[in-house]
């Protein structure tokens, strides 16, 4: 199923809404890659609370589009990884080291504007 | 409670890979795992269920409600007749390739559950059979 993804100021939230296939995955990267650029985004929410499990693929891929995003000039924050995926993760042995995570939504935009400098938050 | 009976899904694409967990996920449920134990289950065979399709293309998951001297589990068995793993304790290496994943697939999903076995024999396929319990430990 594919995520949508939602402009708002300088940022984009793709919010995902039912289980992933690996192939919605990678789409989710593909579509961001170009999204950050055709909207000069400058930051990126990918909101996972609906997320059942996030599995060492699920991994691979947030962290690919972290990094490919930061390479085009946007930062990352996965929002809303629930206790028992955090827990299914840590058993994993899996991490999402150097990239954004915060608890929900708000906490993810609150990130986001205290890691970016844009022309918005200092009108602020 | 009516008895629970054996599920049986089959892997032959990605999709696959969620109809297996979700199932998982619907079976542990029922038999009263907790949140925890549950999202446990439906990762280790999501992990088993992309190790399929990666080395054997196809093969099936099946769901199997355990009852043992009183004691209540469900094992998961994913097998396939694919190359087979010549060397085991290499693939259960943490860390040690898949095309795909990163290196986590079947050392990952034993981290995940309580008891776990691999059988291979090389062009004979693989079975993978793990089991949770429900008064198990992490």
């Amino acid at each position: 199923m594919r995520v949508p993804i939602l402009k708002q100021r300088d940022y984009l939230i793709a919010s995902v809404q039912s289980a992933l296939s690996d192939e919605d995955l990678l789409r989710l990267r593909d579509e961001l890659a170009a999204r950050v650029g055709r909207d000069r985004s400058k930051g990126v929410i990918i909101d996972v609370t609906v997320m059942d499990v996030v599995d060492s693929f699920a991994t691979r891929v947030l962290l690919a589009i972290a990094h490919i995003l930061r390479l085009r000039g946007a930062e990352t924050v996965i929002v809303g990884i629930q206790p028992e995926v955090a827990f299914a993760m840590v058993q994993l042995g899996l991490s999402l080291a150097g990239i954004g995570t915060a608890l929900d939504l708000e906490e993810g935009l609150t990130y986001l504007d205290q890691h970016i400098r844009t022309d918005h938050a200092r009108a602020h | 409670m009516h008895a629970l009976t054996e599920m049986r899904v089959p892997i032959a694409s990605e999709p696959d890979i969620v109809a297996a967990r979700q199932a998982g996920r619907a079976l542990a449920k029922e038999m009263g795992f907790d949140d925890l134990a549950v999202t446990l289950i439906s990762t280790a065979i999501s992990e088993v269920s992309r190790n399929i399709l990666e080395h054997a293309e196809r093969g099936e998951i099946l769901l199997r409600p355990r009852n043992q001297g009183g004691r209540h589990g469900v094992s998961v068995v994913a097998c396939d007749r694919g190359p087979g793993i010549p060397d085991i304790s290499r693939a259960m290496q943490y860390g040690y390739s898949t095309r795909r994943g990163l290196g986590v697939g079947l050392p990952g999903a034993k981290r995940l559950m309580d008891e776990f076995r691999i059988e291979s024999g090389v062009g004979a396929g693989t079975t993978v059979t793990m089991t949770k319990w429900l008064d198990g430990h992490d």
